[in-house]
């Protein structure tokens, strides 16, 4: 068997080798999770899609409402543009927190959602803040929010010959406390063991709406709608936050692994959730890379 | 270190040295060979690839630059670290035809026939390696921050730097050579910033 090399130079290009290649293509953006499946023989495509140089692709760029960022922005120019830092400070510090420089350096950001692993950070923290992708592909293009994106482990609601084009995210109101945490148990630059990434909109004291996710304890990142609607309309205190930290156990299906067994994570989820909102209870929260923000000078 | 789990069933068995134009095909996945022009330490190159090669095989096998290392293959290590527009990259994790138009630097690029880099100097002087072989790795990372900021405290250092592991020397002479360097460039007028 062979192996094809494309290099797309516009959007329909790609779709058009993606059409041509059928189940034998896929799209190589940054390729660090692709050469990995690739190496370890977990896919063996005929066609390689390579998206990377493709100008339509990159680029962020302000809305008004939301930032828009192309799909294949590596994670390094998204933690390091002005504008993210200014108004989303908390994908920032979430950004900081994937694996290493070298993998943020390559890695696109379209790359992490298509990916579908559940442990991603960008995509938890992205789920919290109501993003959604432009998808572009044989029937034209259409808009899906996260949570319709990620269908099971590895798999997303991304067609055969579908791109993801762009990201947007909503600024978050200025009433919003966000906050993203990841438990690492061996190394820094591991996957978690229990990702939270919550976002408590607060007026007066009280809790307008809310956003609990859930990172790396079932097969996609998931919201907990349960203790969301706790959390909604209530002044934030103890009670109401161990009530939603029991909420989010529940909701946790954690796998047993290297990083813990199933019954650990069950137990760190309760402890993550009570932190990350007593962090908000507390104040805005922000962004916590372990040695502050990074520029791209 | 993602994906530790599957540390086992990645390939790392031996691998024939290929040459640009002997080149045998490999049973069972060839590749289609594809030409890929980029900048090589300063001077720009053409090159055959098969589709599939890795950037760090195609540097040893192919051009003889066996400075840069690798280790895991699954970017977790470091050691195969070199620089795609000057930031530091996983060489084991990228397609060689993904190099088009790129600017790439390895170890082999810092430096010069007798003098060496100032970050290199730094880490001979400070004792920033034994065995060395994570030093290709380590020197190119801090030669990317250092670029990125001339002046980094340590705990910038270290996040930054975190994930290219070394066995031997506990980090500290590490820290401290890039520290070191950070001290010369100023002194010399600041870091090249075409690394
Ligand atoms: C050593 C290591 C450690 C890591 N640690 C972390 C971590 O701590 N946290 C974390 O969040 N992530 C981690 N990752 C995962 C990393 O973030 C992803 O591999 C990366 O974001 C994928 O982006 P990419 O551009 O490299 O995608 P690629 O590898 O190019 O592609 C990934 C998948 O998405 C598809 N694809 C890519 N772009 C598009 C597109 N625009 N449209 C449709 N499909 C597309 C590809 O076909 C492929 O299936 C780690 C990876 C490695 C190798
Ligand atoms: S060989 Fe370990 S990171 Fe590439
Ligand atoms: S000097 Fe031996 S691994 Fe770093």
């Amino acid at each position: 068997m062979s192996l094809d090399y494309i290099r797309a130079g516009t959007t329909e290009d790609a779709i058009a080798a993606l059409i041509r290649g059928g189940d034998d293509a896929k799209v190589v953006a940054g390729g660090t999770a692709l050469v990995l499946m690739l190496q370890e023989g977990f896919i063996a495509p005929r066609y390689l899609v390579d998206i990377g140089r493709i100008a339509a692709l990159g680029g962020i760029r302000d809305v008004g409402d939301a930032v828009i960022i192309g799909a294949t922005t590596t994670l390094w120019q998204v933690m390091t543009s002005p504008l993210v830092g200014r108004r989303l400070p908390v994908l920032v510090g979430a950004l900081g927190r994937v694996a290493t420089v070298r993998i943020r350096s390559v890695a696109t950001l379209g790359g992490n959602l298509a990916h579908g692993d559940p442990r991603l950070d960008p995509a938890a923290v992205l789920l919290a803040l109501d993003a959604s992708v432009r998808l572009a592909g044989p029937d034209g293009e259409r808009w899906l929010g996260l949570e319709e994106l990620f269908v099971d482990e590895l798999t997303t609601a991304i067609g055969p010959a579908e791109l993801v084009v762009e990201i947007r995210i909503p600024y978050p109101d200025p009433s919003s406390r966000l906050t993203y945490r990841k438990l690492v148990g061996q190394t820094m630059d591991d996957y978690g063991v229990v990702n939270v990434a919550a976002r408590l909109d607060v007026d007066d004291g009280r809790c307008r709406d809310a956003r609990l996710v859930l990172g790396a304890v079932a097969a996609t990142p998931i919201r907990v709608p349960a203790a969301e609607a706790v959390l909604r309309g209530a002044g934030i205190g103890p009670a109401v936050i161990a009530q939603a930290a029991e909420l989010a156990r529940e909701a946790a299906d954690p796998v047993g692994d290297l990083r813990g067994s199933a019954g650990y994570k069950c137990d760190m989820v309760v402890v993550e959730v009570r932190r990350a909102l007593t962090e908000l209870a507390s104040g805005p929260g922000g962004p916590a890379t372990p040695a502050g923000r990074w520029s791209d000078s | 270190m993602g994906c530790v789990q599957t540390y086992k069933r990645v390939h790392n068995g031996p691998r024939m040295t290929v040459h640009p134009n002997n080149r045998s095909a490999a049973p069972g996945s060839v590749s289609s060979r594809l030409d890929v022009h980029f900048e090589l330490n300063g001077s720009p190159v053409d090159l055959t690839v098969e589709a599939s090669d890795v950037v760090c095989d195609v540097l040893r096998d192919q051009l003889d630059l066996t400075g840069t290392k690798f280790g895991c293959r699954i970017g977790v290590c470091g050691l195969c670290t070199v620089l795609l527009d000057g930031m530091p990259a996983s060489s084991c994790l990228l397609l060689a035809p993904m190099l088009e138009g790129r600017r790439l630097t390895t170890i082999e690029g810092l430096g010069s026939d007798g003098r060496l880099d100032p970050v290199q100097a730094a880490f001979a002087e400070e004792q920033g390696f034994q065995c060395g072989i994570c030093t290709p790795g380590q020197i190119l990372a801090a030669r990317a921050l250092l670029a990125h900021e001339p002046d980094p405290d340590e705990p910038r250092i270290r996040d930054w730097m975190t994930g290219n592991l070394c066995r031997c020397t506990g980090y500290a002479s590490i820290v401290r050579s890039i520290r070191s360097a950070a001290n010369r460039l100023a002194e010399s007028g600041g870091p090249e910033r075409s690394a």
